[in-house]
């Protein structure tokens, strides 16, 4: 008797886990909770009769009832989640952003491709222990020539076009100059300090030459010294590698030839192999396969003797780059005016 | 330095192709820039004999000439006016590449008819084949050329263009070249020669020499030729000179210049009848004396510079030029030949006095060795004698004043090392030495030898000058890589390059793009910088020899640089433009060099933000450019005042000095319009300028940890009119004055309606907080109302209602 009296648990476990999969909105699933899990739900009807039971079928009973509870309970916190993101997916979908809008721009600034190349080379050096030494723009025949084993009348000034400071009539002071390279800075860094020496010079340098694609009146270059007991060509040559590895890339090879400056003895340059054409040979390497970055040496007893460096004690080398060349190597920039012309079009591409 | 392959196996022959000697001379320091080669376009061309020539039946201007090319004959067509039989002529056979005479184009020969005869081929030009611009005519081959050799064969050459660095004037020679590519290459080199015969008269009963200024001149050799006849060289010798970019003139000129290309030496043949007293004095130029030279023109000369006399008058410019009174012409009979030795850096001060730059002048002056002057004599008298006949009188005139004992020079094998950092014995120095000519003995140490350097080379002063011989001629690929291993030295701080760069870094944070611009510029741009064009700060250090008027003076001011960039920007950008350059301004002192100051300037103008879909920005102003500032100083710990100031560029009113430590380190405001217009800017713009030099010995780089505070705030805005004329930092200063205030912040300020006129409304919120204790409200508002009240008190302000 009192069996036929107790409702189906499981069929009513089936029906309302069919009914709960139908409520799709807020309502039905208001609808669905009272009915199923109310006070006055089914559900809550046979828990309230288990008391009328036998001790033996209570515990039974209970413990199924219960478990409906629990089934019904998770089976309604799904769905209602489920239903909720339905519904916010919906209204999301209906205010979506057009995504392909441009964003907002931010406000960005730029360094000069100058200052760029400037600062990776001389983070390069300063890794390697160089120093930064800087020096006048204007500066006297004896730092730009003279100290630097470039006598008046020398043929060396050929390559050297220089503007010369407009002096008054009267003065007998010895003529100033734009500094042609930054060289002097390595004599007056030598001045001042004793061995070791470490440094590089970055900086203005100046040439009376008409300008075009190729030249430029104006540029910058920067200068290195290492001068101590026991430096070598060959610490020059893994210095200026080491260099090229850095900043064209660990796959670039170095070549070093002969060449005269008259500050160094032995005298070297510089160049890599060509990474447009792979040292095949192209317009840009003027079909060489190399591309001349530096020029370099060991630093001239005689300049060493004139800062009172005694050449027989100490040895030296020097290298300076044209910092221009490095960009336009290393970006194909075709035309060396652009860098002073400052036109934003062209500065916002680096 | 143009260096015939041809000529140069005169003295060596490596069996090398062109390309592999001119990599080998680059590399040891002789950087050949190109090689041009004759001879390789001329394929199906020969040489051919010209048999017969008779008139083109159909056209007058014409010929039908028959050639012999070797074991066949053929009948051409030529138009040439100078084809005769019995010549030798450079014959192209259909499919032969030929440049077209008039448009010089290269075109491949095709069959041909002309006035109905077939023609199978055609006799060359110099200019088809590319050999030199004469199109007058058909080439015509020296008689000894053998008929039917491919011309290649016969004239094929390549001429490398060697870029001779100034330490080498003797590599500005043929041999010098080839001492080179000997040393090189391992090959022997041939000696030239040098012998000839001579009469029995003696120089000396035929002229004489005298040096008056030694200095100028140290050595000065001299030959005499008589009988000679002058006419023009043969065409290998022209071949040569033209392949060296050299004209020719005469048999005797042409020597000269063949034997200073051979030699590196530079001659000048006089015509020895011409010569006053037969005499040759070597003297300053006199006051007010003139020469003529050979170039045609009159020439001024100075006391300083040395000329050859005779014992009348000038003849010739000292190793620049001669004189055009006695230069060789068709009547010479006899030649006065001279070999001398100048002071380099005289010749270079005449050439450049008169600027006339020659072949000679940039030889002396790149100081040739003294003892190149007595072989290259022998050697073009030897020539003449061989080109225009001609007896040599017996011995030459050497006057040497200026002769020095040899220099040898001690070489240790350490010292080459410590240079280089290779691993050399002595052997293997002395023998790389032995190559390039250089005499080597044993010296005191085991390692040690002591070297002469070869006559012809003026260049090697001491060991490190052989340490680099050696090396480039081992070879600087051999030279190890290592990295340095000496010791560091003690870094000092660099405020200033620091300071720098942390500046630039706020810069390009706060939006603004760096720029670089000439240090160069012009006092008419600068002039810009005030409305009424005058002449702004300082006057400039200008510029003796200006590329332009543009840049004819160094910028005193980075003002007027950064207003043309931003004018020249705005042409193409509508956007809102920030820039600025960090960099030095010259400042002249009394005759010394300028005082270099850094600077910063920066200018702005446009929108504030970029457009966008989203709606207009307003437009940069005043505030913008303070905002940037205020930054900039925070960032560099340093506290700033502004107050107004006056600056011409700028407009009235809308201008501040900045001041920092009881300095004005610089200057913000609005451009001045009228400054503006000068600029051609097309809106207005502002600008921002500081003295780094000024504002460095403020910058602050320690900071102190403030603790963070513990109790919360208590949020109160104020709402206040007040007289226009009141500046909110007295408002400020007033608010801040007051204990517990920790914060006071503008954020609102109106004038105009419903404000009376000449009153303004400023909203401002005040955060009070107590680092021991959370505020009560009570707390809060006492010091709240005693604010509003001391606000009324002082400055009439009345809270909005």
């Amino acid at each position: 008797m009192s069996m036929s009296r107790a409702p189906n648990l499981d069929e009513l476990e089936k029906l309302a886990l069919a009914e709960l999969d139908q409520a799709s909105d807020a309502t039905a699933l208001e609808a669905w909770r009272i009915r199923y899990l109310g006070k006055k739900s089914i559900l809550n009807q046979a828990l309230r009769a288990l008391g009328e039971l036998p001790p033996e079928d209570r515990r039974i009973a209970g413990a199924r009832a219960n478990q409906l509870k629990t089934a019904l309970e998770s089976g309604f916190a799904g769905r209602k989640l489920a239903v909720e993101t339905l519904a916010l997916t919906a209204a999301a979908e209906k205010s979506g952003l057009d995504v392909s809008l441009p964003g907002e721009p931010a406000l960005l600034g730029r360094f000069h491709p100058i200052t760029r190349v400037m600062r990776e080379i001389c983070g390069i050096f300063t890794n390697m222990g160089f120093e930064i030494a800087e020096g006048p723009d204007v500066e006297t025949d004896y730092y730009n020539f003279e100290a630097l084993n470039i006598p008046a009348d020398h043929p060396a000034r050929d390559s050297f076009s220089t503007f010369w400071m407009e002096r008054s009539p009267d003065t007998v002071k010895p003529p100033l100059l734009l500094r042609t390279h930054t060289s002097p800075v390595q004599i007056r860094v030598m001045e001042k300090r004793r061995p070791p020496i470490r440094i590089i010079a970055p900086g203005r340098v100046y040439r009376y030459e008409a300008t075009d694609a190729t030249h430029e009146s104006m540029f910058y270059q920067i200068e290195g010294l290492a001068v101590d007991r026991g430096i070598t060509m060959a610490d020059l040559k893994g210095t200026l590698t080491q260099f090229a590895r850095l900043f064209f890339g660990p796959e670039r090879k170095t070549r070093f030839r002969c060449d005269y400056f008259p500050f160094v003895e032995p005298g070297m340059e510089c160049a890599i192999d060509c990474f447009v054409c792979g040292g095949k040979g192209c317009r840009m390497c003027g079909n060489s396969g190399w591309l001349e970055i530096l020029g370099a040496g060991m630093v001239h007893p005689e300049v060493l003797r004139r800062v009172g460096i005694d050449p027989d004690v100490y040895t030296g080398f020097a290298f300076g780059m044209g910092v221009e060349r490095m960009p336009i190597l290393k970006y194909g920039i075709e035309d060396i005016r652009l860098f002073y012309g400052n036109d934003l079009r062209f500065l916002r591409q680096f | 330095m143009k260096v015939s392959l041809k000529w140069l196996r005169d003295y060596v022959d490596p069996g090398l192709p062109p390309e592999e000697i001119a990599d080998r001379l680059t590399m040891a320091g002789l950087e050949v820039k190109t090689i041009h080669k004759t001879g390789g376009d001329w394929q199906n061309v020969v040489v051919a004999l010209v048999t017969e020539v008779k008139q083109h039946p159909n056209a007058d201007r014409l010929k039908l000439t028959t050639l012999d090319i070797g074991g066949r004959s053929i009948t051409v067509v030529c138009g040439a006016p100078n084809v005769q039989t019995g010549q030798k002529v450079p014959f192209a056979s259909v499919g032969a590449w030929l440049k077209d005479g008039p448009t010089g184009q290269l075109v491949q020969l095709k069959p041909a008819k002309i006035r109905g005869i077939v023609s199978e081929g055609m006799v060359c030009a110099e200019k088809e084949l590319g050999i030199s611009e004469d199109f007058s005519g058909i080439m015509v081959l020296p008689a000894d050329t053998p008929v039917g050799m491919p011309l290649s064969d016969y004239l094929g050459d390549a001429v490398l263009d060697v870029e001779v660095t100034p330490n080498r004037p003797d590599c500005m020679s043929v041999t010098g070249i080839a001492h080179e590519v000997a040393a090189l290459t391992g090959q022997a080199m041939k000696s030239p020669d040098l012998d000839y015969p001579e009469e029995s008269r003696s120089v000396t009963s035929l002229a004489s020499v005298e040096i008056a200024d030694h200095d100028l001149c140290p050595r000065y050799c001299a030959s005499v030729i008589t009988g000679v006849k002058v006419a023009p060289s043969p065409p290998w010798l022209q071949r040569r000179l033209a392949a060296c970019g050299m004209r020719p003139i005469n048999n005797i000129v042409d020597a000269t210049n063949y034997v200073m290309l051979e030699f590196g030496q530079p001659l000048h043949a006089f015509d020895y009848e011409r010569l006053a007293a037969h005499r040759i004095v070597v003297r300053r130029a006199r006051d007010g004396e003139v020469i003529i030279s050979l170039d045609g023109s009159e020439r001024k000369l100075g006391r300083d510079m040395l000329v050859i006399a005779d014992a009348r008058r000038v003849v010739a410019v000292a190793g620049v030029m001669g004189g055009l009174d006695s230069e060789i012409s068709e009547a010479t009979t006899s030649v006065l030949l001279e070999s001398a030795s100048f002071n380099p850096a005289s010749i270079r001060r005449t050439s450049t006095d008169l600027k006339l730059r020659t072949e000679a002048s940039i030889r002396f002056e790149r100081g040739l060795s003294r003892e190149l002057t007595m072989p290259a004599l022998r050697r073009v008298t030897r020539l003449i004698l061989q080109l225009a006949g001609g007896t040599a009188a017996n011995g030459v005139i050497d006057i040497y004043p200026g002769k020095t004992g040899d220099k040898w020079i001690r070489l240790r094998a350490a010292r080459a090392y410590g240079l280089l950092g290779m691993e050399l014995d002595i052997k293997a120095i002395q023998g790389t030495l032995e190559r390039l000519g250089f005499t080597c003995r044993k010296a005191g140490l085991p390692d040690e030898i002591e070297v002469l350097a070869p006559y012809w080379r003026s260049d090697i002063q001491g060991p490190a000058d052989l340490a680099e011989e050696v090396a480039r001629v081992t070879g600087y690929d051999k030279i190890p890589v290592t990295q340095l291993s000496a010791a560091l030295p003690i870094h000092e701080p660099a405020p200033r390059l620091d300071f720098r760069e942390s500046l630039r870094d706020t810069m390009v944070g706060c939006g603004f793009q760096e720029v670089l611009t000439y240090s160069l510029t012009s006092e008419t741009l600068t002039c810009k910088l005030t409305p009424d064009l005058q002449p702004y700060g300082p006057e400039p250090m200008r510029v003796a020899n200006p590329l332009s008027q543009e840049q004819s003076s160094l910028r005193t001011t980075l003002r007027a640089n950064l207003l043309a960039c931003l004018a020249h920007n705005q042409k193409y950008e509508d956007g809102g433009i920030r820039l600025f350059e960090i960099g030095k301004v010259f400042l002249p002192q009394n005759n010394s060099q300028p005082e270099e100051v850094e600077m910063l300037c920066a200018v702005l103008g446009g929108p504030k933000l970029p457009m966008s879909w989203r709606g207009q920005s307003k437009n940069i102003d005043f505030y913008d450019a303070k905002g940037v500032v205020e930054t900039m100083l925070d960032r560099a710990g340093v506290a700033v005042e502004f107050a107004p100031a006056a600056d011409a560029t700028f407009h009235t009113g809308r201008t501040a000095g900045i001041i920092a430590g009881g300095t004005g380190i610089g200057v913000i405001g609005e451009i001045h319009p009228r400054v503006a217009e000068g600029f051609e800017l097309g809106r207005t713009a502002c600008l921002i300028e500081l003295n780094l030099d000024l504002l460095l010995p403020l910058v602050s780089t320690t900071r102190r940890y403030q603790p963070l505070p513990k109790y919360p705030g208590v949020i109160r805005d104020i709402a206040i009119i007040l007289d226009r004329t009141v500046k909110w930092e007295q408002v400020g200063r007033l608010v801040r004055g007051f204990p517990l205030v920790a914060s006071c912040q503008l954020f609102d300020l109106y004038e105009g309606k419903p404000v009376p006129d000449g009153k303004k409304s400023m909203a401002f919120r005040v955060v009070y907080q107590s680092p021991d204790r959370t505020l009560t409200d009570e707390e809060a508002g006492s010091v709240h109302r005693q604010i509003i009240e001391r606000l009324g008190q002082e400055h009439g302000a009345v809270m909005r209602g």
